[in-house]
């Protein structure tokens, strides 16, 4: 598992340029001081390589007398400057030069020298370095040939010092913009998936808040709303086509059983036969019914999802429907059996929840034979209704919580075929699973909760 | 009684005033809200049979208007409208009963009946008396020709019932709601299934029966009439 922040787009987002703006900073500081404090220290060592051509073009023209003269008139040159210079003899005794002693160390391959100053001859107690080069002249003379390179030092690590606190400065900034930015991205998403969670809750009403600035989250969030307008206007419309088949097609055909109650009580006023009257109310009760249970389903579909919902003691719910249907599989001789945990509590509708699962225990006693057996069990997982019946193939599995998809086998059994499907609807709006399971022998129906706290609701 | 029908679709209200007639009811009708709140507020009725949905002014406002004005009147509330939140608007906005549409007429007289005796009901009375059937409801015990008769809870529940309404239509579905609190559909006629268990307890054994079905209707528990009459 990755943690939170580092699944976090922005964050990342915000971290990739952290490291790539580090990485130019870091190139752009290495080039400043590769021009200014690596320039400097060439720049010295050029000089001391040029000093040293010049002094021993001065010995091979002059000889030692000159190559003395000029060393000593350059160093009463005022100001001294930083030179430094040391002519010895070949056992190494002072001739000439600024320095007492011939530095105890040894030369790098190309003849630099690095070494302490012993007597700055300046007075101040900071430790001095020189960097000078050293040559052998004609006649076994050794001429050493540097410069105090105190100041360089200072300019150098200056520079160094400023550099690095250029760099974390600029790291800081950074950072900070990084985290800023990071969250505004942040915020902006953020502002997003809460509206479309709360949508998904079932507040289809919310609208993503616009800041109006006109940029590519502005322009997002406008077309997410002008995409949830449609949906809204889509929702009403099957609302309002549902409502308009109630109006239209319900009304008429409750005046159609009106009459035919009218019909029956004249009948029976004047003493005739009232059956055929008596059958058409039945045949319109049967349509009225399955016409209900059609608009119903619709209903529940498009319906907002937390409206009306409350607080169910599941156990005790189950346990009532159990309790109605009772004397029904006692009169097919069936066991039915309750098993369940106590304090089971979720949130939800209490009559639809009842319709389903009483939809769900008539089935299971309708369709599994005589001495059959069926068991209802409840779990903070879920609910199960098994039944020892014919079940239901596996490939027809889904299709049975159609509308009106009936079993070929079933066909001749009285139902419209709604019965599931009312179930699958009840399931959906509470963010339950609705599952057909095989229960060797016979149908297991599993609607398992939604997962605590979940922000998502599962499609059944 | 006299009886108020407010709704809009005349063929509906001419069909439940015909009805009612015949049962001996007075009848007024009114097609449009403002015109039914006018003679509510005007008349004095014993019952007021009220559509939702309305024209002018809609059936809950009439209903919040009446009860503001302190009309205490029965209400039976008719709408297409048949999910719980709107039953429970309904109820809310102090109606006495609420029918989805559509609906059987006899359904409708059944919860009239009801209503209008529901002043009869007296929910401290301890001994509830049919014939020879009693149901004791301090000691939850139910004789019949003084026989103790063992019932199911539920069975005791329904026969309270019955009894409370004794002599009155109850519909299945006024069982499945004052009973079984539940509002549902039920695919099988489950109520028939209890309602037989229970004669079987109370009426088998016994003469005469005392719990009949009521055909198109629903059930009624009263002692028949002597052969004679």
């Amino acid at each position: 598992m990755q943690p939170r922040l580092l699944r976090s787009f922005s964050f990342r987002l915000a971290l990739t340029y952290m490291a790539l703006f580090g990485t130019s900073v870091l190139l752009l500081l290495w080039f400043i001081y590769w021009s200014t404090a690596a320039y400097m220290s060439r720049q010295a060592d050029a000089t001391i390589a040029a000093e040293i051509t010049g002094l021993e073009e001065r010995y091979d023209m002059d000889g030692l007398a000159g190559l003395i003269n000029v060393i000593n008139e350059r160093l009463s040159r005022k100001p001294t400057g930083s030179s430094i210079y040391l002519l010895t003899t070949a056992i190494n005794t002072p001739i000439a030069g600024n320095l007492n002693r011939w530095p105890a160390i040894r030369a790098d391959k190309d003849g630099w020298l690095s070494f302490q100053l012993e007597n700055a001859g300046l007075g101040k107690n900071k430790i001095h370095l020189a960097r000078a080069r050293s040559f052998t002249l004609s006649g076994d003379f050794h001429l050493l040939v540097g410069r105090d390179i105190y100041e360089l030092e200072e300019t150098q690590q200056r520079i160094i010092r400023t550099l690095i606190l250029g760099f974390v400065i600029t790291l800081v900034l950074g950072g900070i913009g990084g985290f800023v930015l990071n969250r505004r991205v942040a915020k902006r998403l953020e502002s997003i998936n809460t509206t479309s969670r709360e949508i998904i809750d079932g507040d289809l009403s919310r609208r993503i808040p616009r800041q109006h600035s006109g940029d590519e989250f502005d322009t997002l969030a406008g077309n997410l709303n002008v995409m949830l307008d449609r949906i809204e206007e889509l929702m009403d419309d099957v609302r309002r086509v549902s409502d308009n088949i109630a109006h239209d097609l319900r009304t008429p055909l409750a005046r159609l059983r009106n009459r035919l109650e009218l019909l029956r009580a004249e009948q029976e006023k004047a003493n005739q036969d009232p059956t055929l009257a008596e059958q058409s109310i039945s045949e319109a009760d049967g349509l009225l019914k399955t016409f209900n249970a059609l608009l119903r389903i619709a209903h529940i579909e498009t319906r907002q999802r937390t409206e009306a919902f409350c607080e169910i003691d599941m156990g005790a719910l189950l346990h009532d429907v159990v309790e109605l249907y009772e004397p029904l599989a006692e009169e097919k001789d069936q066991s039915l059996s309750l098993q369940a945990d106590t304090n089971v509590h979720r949130q939800g509708d209490r009559d639809l929840l009842f319709q389903a699962m009483a939809n769900l225990l008539d089935n299971a006693i309708k369709y599994t034979p005589a001495q059959g057996q069926i068991r209802i069990s409840l779990d903070s997982n879920g609910i199960t209704v098994a039944d020892s019946g014919p079940g239901i193939p596996e490939s027809e599995r889904l299709q049975v919580l159609q509308r009106f998809y009936r079993l070929e086998k079933s066909r001749t059994t009285p139902g419209s075929g709604l019965g599931l499907s009312l179930v699958a609807a009840v399931a959906g709006i509470h963010g339950m699973t609705l599952r057909l399971e095989d229960n060797q022998p016979g149908l297991r129906v599993h609607c398992a909760f939604p997962p605590p706290h979940s922000q998502t609701i599962g499609e059944s | 009684m006299r009886i108020l029908v407010i709704e809009d679709d005349i063929e509906t209200a001419g069909y439940i005033a015909k009805g009612l007639k015949e049962h001996g009811h007075t009848v007024d009708q009114a097609i449009d809200g403002k015109d039914g709140l006018f003679m509510a507020l005007e008349n004095d009725y014993d019952i007021l049979i009220l559509d939702r949905m309305l024209p002018a002014l809609d059936g809950l406002s009439i209903l919040k208007t009446l009860r503001s004005s302190d009309r205490q009147t029965p209400v039976i509330i008719l709408s297409a409208l048949g999910e719980v939140d709107d039953r429970v608007q309904g109820l809310k906005a102090g109606g006495d009963d609420y029918l989805v549409k559509p609906f059987a007429f006899s359904e409708l007289l059944a919860r009239i009946e009801a209503l209008l005796r529901r002043g009869e009901i007296k929910p401290d009375i301890r001994l509830l008396k049919v014939a020879d059937l009693e149901l004791d409801r301090l000691t939850h015990t139910v004789k019949r020709a003084g026989k103790t008769i063992n019932l199911q809870p539920r069975e005791y529940v329904i026969l309270e019932f019955l009894l409370q309404h004794a002599g009155q239509i109850v519909t299945r579905t006024m069982l499945l709601e004052s009973v079984w609190d539940y509002h549902f559909d039920p695919q099988t006629n489950i109520i028939d299934v209890h309602i037989s268990r229970l004669r079987n307890k109370i009426d088998r054994d016994f003469e005469p029966a005392l719990l009949q079905t009521v055909r198109g209707a629903g059930y009624c528990l009263h002692e028949p009439a002597p052969e004679s009459g």
